[in-house]
């Protein structure tokens, strides 16, 4: 597996994140790297192996159907970078 | 050209549950913004999810009942995009290994049954609910976010391509809507949200195999947009094919003002969900005996009540079929019927009066202000002859304001039918006397001209006069 600045500028727009020209380069070396070390796995024969769907041998960890207390609306609010009127305030989101 | 229409629906339902699918806010309906939230709903870092058992119940019940196998082993992923309704920036949801697959079910469509298979059935979240601050999405500068529906568990129905024209679609979302509220899983109040429906809908030759371009419909929030819509949709779509030109793969949004669908421009690119086994929720392992037993406990679904009412009390299958097509509504006929009602009046009072005073309150009947009792009440008046079927009308219409009982209404107004012969008589003999044209024309072979006399005697009497009796008394006078 190879990978490009072009895969890395997608990954870096589908995280929020905003690089430059040599940090894309510098981050395409660098996963290409991780990638390439975690290739190995890829040789292993692994037919006969059910995929993982959780870490832990656990199964049906439930809750009875209770409601609790919420938070507080202010507590709720107090990270906002932006609140209007009780709600969260965020930015414009389509394309007008 | 004339094309086939290919539609499949993704049927959103939220569950009536007291507290979300994976924390202990409450899933109130209507409660003040950003009141049901917690740091679990809120996705605030290092919280710890856990799935509501109710969720799980609810979801293996809707399974069964829509004829699902329910997989033995489920689990929940994390379904990835930016949109500020998920404070995550994932929905938790179910992408390999839903809940339940496979299913199907039978609607009816001008007289005949099709099956609509069922692809699906996986829980999920909800997302929270948006305000925008301009007239339109593209229009506003900025939205504010109510995060109280974050986290409402949800089941998503998906249905296979197996639909083919706007009233199947029809025909199936009123059946699955039944089936919830039989199953009591679900309000399925649309005009809440609680019950939402995206259609993706493409066209290809008749003929062809191969599945044309689909465009998906959201924002179908009543039968009637989901019925106009897809109707909208496919003449859009005819349009651009016949004049040669291709169906863009893409999601609109239908405007219900305007009657049209809109395509949605979001900023994020093309959509890539990047869906991850989620990490804090452990498998769901569904012992089949659970299952054996939750289909051994199925309440009596909508097709099996109105066999029942067809059966038990001679409805015919088309009456039958409408009052059972409502949970609410049925139980308002058995209750009626069991206050010893007889079944075929009150089937043709639920379809009639009632009904009409439901749809132009625009209200159902859970809050219909006269009981299945106090209609039985009227229904027997009539039976003892206290009162005309005509007469029964104003005072159901006075019940409905008023909320008195039907026997209160005929004193206080005085509308006790008049049986009495000799009382009738001497209407008869006056209207007769002075109407000398009209008893001419009569007998001069007009039939028509009875009617007009009838009339002058129920205005006399202020249609109290027992309907028979007059007919009898005048027709011997004449």
């Amino acid at each position: 597996m190879k990978i490009t600045c072009k895969d890395v500028a997608n990954v870096a727009l589908l995280s929020r994140l905003e690089f430059s020209e040599s940090e894309l380069e510098t981050f395409t070396g660098q996963m290409d790297a991780i990638l390439e070390y975690a290739d190995v796995l890829n040789k292993l024969n692994v037919d006969n192996v059910q995929p993982t769907a959780h870490v832990l041998p656990l199964k049906n960890v439930m809750r009875a159907d209770e409601a609790k207390p919420s938070l507080s609306r202010e507590l709720a609010l107090s990270n906002a970078p932006e609140q209007e009127d009780g709600y969260f305030k965020v930015p414009k989101i389509m394309e007008g | 050209m004339d094309y086939e229409i290919v539609i499949g629906l993704e049927i959103h339902t939220e569950l009536k549950t007291n507290s979300k699918i994976f924390c202990g806010c409450s899933t109130k309906f209507g409660s003040e913004q950003n009141t049901n939230v917690c740091p679990v709903c809120l996705g605030l870092p290092g919280v710890l999810p856990v799935i509501n058992e109710k969720v799980v119940e609810f979801a293996i019940k809707a399974g069964v009942a829509l004829n699902c196998e329910i997989l033995p082993f489920s689990k929940f992923d994390r379904k990835n995009y930016y949109y500020p309704d998920l404070p995550k920036n994932f929905q938790t949801s179910q992408y390999d290994l839903p809940i339940a697959v496979n299913g199907h079910l039978d609607i009816e469509v001008n007289g005949e049954t099709k099956r609509i298979n069922i692809t699906r059935i996986h829980m999920e979240e909800d997302a929270g609910k948006l305000v925008h601050s301009g007239a339109t999405i593209s229009s506003s500068d900025s939205a504010l976010v109510d995060y109280n529906r974050t986290g409402v568990p949800l089941l998503e129905i998906v249905s296979e391509p197996d639909i083919r024209s706007a009233e199947e679609a029809r025909a199936y979302l009123e059946k699955v809507k039944a089936i919830l509220e039989y199953l009591d899983v679900s309000d399925c109040k649309m005009e809440e949200g609680s019950l939402r429906c995206d259609a993706n809908i493409s066209l290809r030759p008749h003929g062809q195999a191969a599945l044309g371009t689909k465009a998906e419909i959201k924002n179908l929030n009543s039968f009637r947009s989901v019925q106009r819509g897809i109707e909208y949709e496919v003449i859009r779509q005819e349009e651009i094919l016949d004049d040669g030109g291709r169906v863009i793969q893409e999601t609109r949004t239908w405007d219900e003002n305007k009657g049209i669908t809109a395509s949605m421009r979001s900023k994020e690119q093309a959509h890539d969900y990047r869906y991850l086994p989620e990490p804090d929720l452990v498998p769901i392992v569904v012992d089949p005996a659970r299952v054996a037993e939750i289909r051994a406990n199925l309440p009596e679904l909508p097709d099996a009540r109105r066999q029942r009412l067809m059966n038990d009390y001679g409805l015919s299958e088309y009456d039958a079929g409408i009052i059972t097509s409502s949970k609410a509504v049925a139980d308002y006929f058995d209750q009626s019927v069991q206050n010893n009602g007889d079944a075929k009046v009150v089937a043709n009072w639920l379809m009639g009066e009632v009904s009409k005073h439901l749809n132009s309150e625009g209200i159902t009947i859970l809050d219909c202000p006269v009981s299945p009792k106090q209609l039985t009440e009227l229904l027997a008046l009539i039976e003892k002859g206290t009162i005309s079927n005509k007469i029964a009308k104003t005072v159901f219409e006075e019940m409905w304001t008023s909320r008195k009982d039907a026997e209160v209404i005929v004193k206080e107004k005085g509308l006790v039918q008049i049986s009495d012969s000799s009382e009738i008589v001497a209407i008869v003999e006056s209207v007769i006397a002075a109407n000398p044209q009209s008893v001419a024309d009569f007998k001069a072979g007009k039939d028509k001209a009875i009617g007009f006399l009838v009339g002058q005697i129920m205005k006399q009497t202020k249609g109290r006069a027992n309907p028979d009796m007059v007919n009898t008394l005048l027709r011997e006078r004449l």
